[in-house]
């Protein structure tokens, strides 16, 4: 008898299936692995299990009991804890003020939070993580914060834990010590749904997996030692046999396309956030910056395109200063920018595709004239676009905000590539993107290289770095702590870099290279 | 307009209409039932007030009349609103544009072809530039635009009080109220239809729709506005300029208010009076949000507006209700605009989304 059991839900929103006839079986005190591409249904079918939908149909059997949840409060009351990609604390309250947010089990109007700290540090101790109580959040790592939300969820008595991408932001060492965590944790009985798109996390941890595709089971519980390559996984999620390797010949760089000098930035909380970074990217190289998420990432590209000015240092592009212009001229000197965030810096949800493509030419022709939009031009070169760069959706005038996520991003990489750009500036460019459009999108970004762009990367994904990278720089608290041709560049390495940990051969060879 | 951008999904379009049409039934049917209550019959409350506002061709020109300044200040607020800039400020652009148009209109003798445009570019130049002021302090101070343009409708609405009681006070008509003088007549805006009061300012009011409709949906202007109103950072990303824009549509949005109190003066009060255009400026921001910002919205919702204002009298006078109703009713159709999710007839069938960290479906 399995603990957990979804049986045939759906779920449908107006006329979208979200989840169709849906089954998972998850064996007590098992790593199960839920995979599929963006838009597969993973998330919807474990809002349902937490409470935060209601399931058109289907049933919910836990520990042989049927179980009909409403909301998250009925969930957590069932045992099942849930740890979101982002993670839900306040930064400004301790450790222990997190842990008791809505938690109701204690009397009703006495907090007693010295109680529930010895609580805390004893459940952390069991497991080996030592997190004080009295801790703000704020000053916690990423990765204890993602610690303290599982200590979270155990404190509740979760016995069931839906982890979702929880790997994203952690640096290799912390993802190693997660795991850790995690195989203690079902060695003491817990259960664990680990939703991911990684599929060596897969092979490495997860005891069975349950694939789904567009809303439907594409396999159902696998197990993971019958499994024998990430291409068997990969082809599963996506449907059809997919490639993981992204080819790509030797770079032959050319000329200096951007050089960065000795810059430094300092925000207004007076915290310093690039001491002094320099390095240069040349036509037709892929330079990478490896690095984990808030060590100076935003500042720099920030200070690149013009929109905050470095405290000091300087900024040329071809040999052009532009240190602290605005951003409309450094575009217009060919720079190209996918940015971190394309709902707050790429996009408008609210305009159509249309409206969202011409966001970067809408002052040129052909696409206006004498200041006025020639949108019989705009919707026929833009059609063509979304072709060329396999955006799907029902045409140019739909909203951008219906799109699916993916094909978001493949508007905002075809938008941005499109421009024949010297330099495009890349950040985090397939954050939460599935297989098949990652593996798109960086055969896209080599393809640009080849033709002579210069290019410069920033993503936390190590192995993206390292595979697509001619040049892996490391960023760590806004300083470069290594520059590393590519064939140097080993995971080891370059994961103890990016935690600020640096031997004494790397270090000799950061003197050698950094000009 | 030819290879024009459907700007509206039919799903969308469904929506733009369905809730303003909601909202105005429930308001109606919530006025009926006051009305009952208080011991008037509903009907023939509601009858006046049609027959007084559509029943006859004069009345038709009432409403018409009526609509024209507060479609001018819905354009006011609806412009700056698509820049993502509040503008309270309508109120007091309206009494600079009319000042302006005062001083153009008693000063200046041209012939009525050349008088007209020149007094309304004046009124529209006046509203634009005190537009700006809020803009220019929002750029260069971080002066929230919500308090600083409720404060400025102030400082014009006294200035214009104290031109009036003193610089420009009508000396020869012999009254001895605070009152400008009165228009020449080269300076007043013809009447468009023989039998009605209809003046020249619908043609300003749809000329200014027009443009407006046009400005925002193309031109590459317009469009950097509309960008950076739905979402300012992608607009920087872009290289749009926040700034500019802010000022640029508190100018236009001080010039369409500007042009609205110089309608109201030179088509219909033709002196400025104390508080003669008091609540054109609030108006239009009802007026705005029951349009959703949209031009046709606009020109709809102020054609309501005009018709409560016109039909008012008539509906006192048969049924006894009193006109400052019409108040309660316009109130009562905002609260059901903003609070519209009373009507979201999808929250039936779906639970609305409680989780947005995930777009994934």
């Amino acid at each position: 008898m399995a603990y957990l059991e979804l049986k045939h839900v759906t779920k449908r929103f107006g006329t979208v299936v979200a989840n169709d006839d849906v089954s998972l079986c998850v064996e007590r005190g098992q790593i199960h692995a839920l995979l599929g591409e963006n838009g597969a249904g993973k998330s919807t079918l474990m809002n349902i299990l937490y409470g935060l939908y209601a399931p058109t149909e289907g049933e919910v059997w836990l520990d042989g009991q049927r179980l009909d949840i409403r909301d998250p409060k009925q969930a957590i009351a069932a045992g099942i804890g849930m740890v979101h990609q982002h993670f839900m604390l306040i930064p400004a309250l301790t450790v222990i003020e997190n842990v008791m947010l809505g938690y109701k089990e204690i009397s009703r109007f006495r907090l007693n939070l010295h109680q529930a700290a010895q609580r805390f540090t004893a459940l952390a101790e069991k497991f080996n993580m030592p997190i004080s109580p009295w801790e703000k959040v704020e000053d916690l790592t990423i990765g204890q914060q993602q610690r303290l939300e599982i200590l979270k969820a155990l404190f509740r008595n979760s016995k069931l834990l839906i982890l979702d991408e929880p790997t994203a932001v952690l640096t290799p060492q912390e993802t190693a010590t997660l795991f850790e965590l995690l195989r203690q944790l079902t060695a003491d009985g817990l259960t664990i749904i680990f939703i991911t798109h990684k599929l060596g996390e897969v092979m490495d941890i997860c005891d069975q997996c349950t694939v789904l595709r567009q809303g439907r089971v594409a396999a159902a519980n696998l197990a993971i030692s019958d499994i024998h390559s990430h291409e068997e996984l990969a082809a599963l999620m996506v449907g059809r046999s997919i490639d993981l390797v992204t080819h790509k010949t030797e770079a032959r760089p050319g000329k200096p396309v951007l050089e960065v000098r000795d810059l430094r930035y300092t925000d207004q909380e007076n915290v310093s956030r690039l001491n002094g970074l320099s390095f240069q990217v040349r036509a037709g190289e892929i330079v990478g910056v490896a690095g984990v998420d808030g060590n100076g990432q935003s500042e720099l590209v920030r200070c690149i395109t013009g929109l905050l000015k470095p405290e000091s240092g300087a900024v040329a592009l071809e040999g052009v200063d532009v240190t602290g212009r605005r951003p409309k001229e450094i575009l217009e000197h060919g720079v190209a920018h996918i940015p971190e965030d394309r709902y707050k810096m790429a996009m408008v949800k609210e305009l159509s595709i249309n409206e969202n493509l011409i966001l970067m030419s809408y002052d040129k022709e052909p696409y206006s004239k004498h200041g006025i939009l020639q949108w019989k031009e705009i919707t026929r070169l833009n059609e063509a676009l979304c072709q060329k760069y396999e955006v799907k959706t029902p045409g140019v005038h739909e909203l951008a905000g219906r799109l699916s996520g993916g094909n978001q991003q493949k508007f905002v990489v075809g938008r941005e590539l499109d421009r024949a750009a010297k330099l495009i500036i890349a950040v985090y460019p397939d954050r939460g993107l599935d297989i098949g459009t990652t593996k798109y999108i960086q055969s896209r970004l080599v393809e640009e290289r080849d033709r002579g762009a210069a290019v410069l990367l920033l993503s936390t994904e190590l192995d993206e770095i390292l595979e697509l990278s001619d040049t892996v720089l490391v960023l760590y608290q806004g300083r470069i702590m290594a520059r590393l041709p590519q064939k140097d560049a080993k995971r080891e390495t370059v994961g103890l870099l990016m935690a600020g940990v640096q031997d004494d051969e790397t270090a000799g060879k950061e003197g050698e290279t950094i000009c | 307009m030819k290879g024009r951008q459907p700007q509206l999904q039919s799903g969308r379009l469904f929506d733009k209409v369905y809730f303003p049409a909601m909202s105005i039934c429930a308001s109606f049917l919530i006025a009926g039932i006051v009305f009952a209550l208080l011991g008037f019959d509903p009907v023939t409350a509601f009858g006046g007030l049609l027959s007084g506002s559509l029943g006859s061709l004069s009345a038709w020109g009432e409403t018409l009349n009526k609509a024209v300044p507060v479609a001018l200040t819905g354009l006011s607020y609806a412009i700056a609103q698509r820049c993502g800039v509040v503008n309270l400020g309508a109120e007091g652009q309206v009494y600079i544009g009319a000042l302006c148009a005062v001083l153009a209109g008693t000063e200046l003798e041209m012939p009525a072809p050349l008088h007209i445009p020149v007094t309304l570019l004046a009124a529209f130049l006046g509203g634009a530039l005190f537009g700006t002021l809020p803009a220019v302090m929002k750029n260069r101070f971080g002066a929230s635009e919500l308090i600083t343009t409720i404060m400025f409708n102030y400082v014009a609405l006294y200035f214009v009080h104290y031109m009036i009681a003193g610089p420009i006070k009508d000396l020869d008509s012999g009254s001895n109220f605070a009152q400008s003088k009165q228009m020449l007549e080269s300076a007043q805006l013809p009447r468009l239809l023989a039998g009605t009061r209809l003046h020249a300012g619908l043609i300003v009011a749809a000329a200014a729709l027009v443009f407006y409709q046009f400005f925002l949906f193309h031109t590459t202007r317009g469009y950097e506005m509309r960008v950076i109103g739905l979402n300012r950072t992608t607009g920087e990303c872009a290289g749009m300029n926040p700034r500019t824009n802010t000022l640029l549509s508190m100018f236009l949005a001080g010039g369409f208010a500007g042009l609205g109190g110089a309608c109201e003066l030179m088509g219909v009060q033709l002196r400025i009076m104390e508080n003669a255009f008091n609540g054109f400026g609030f108006d239009g921001v009802a007026v705005a949000l029951l349009g959703g910002n949209a031009a046709g919205g606009i020109a709809l919702s102020s054609l309501l507006f005009g018709a409560l204002k016109s039909g008012a009298t008539k509906m006192q006078m048969r049924s006894g209700v009193p006109t400052a109703t019409i108040y309660m009713l316009q109130g009562l159709i905002i609260l059901f605009v903003v609070g519209k999710r009373l009507f979201d007839y999808r929250r039936l069938h779906k639970k609305p989304r409680r989780h947005p960290a995930k777009e994934d479906v």
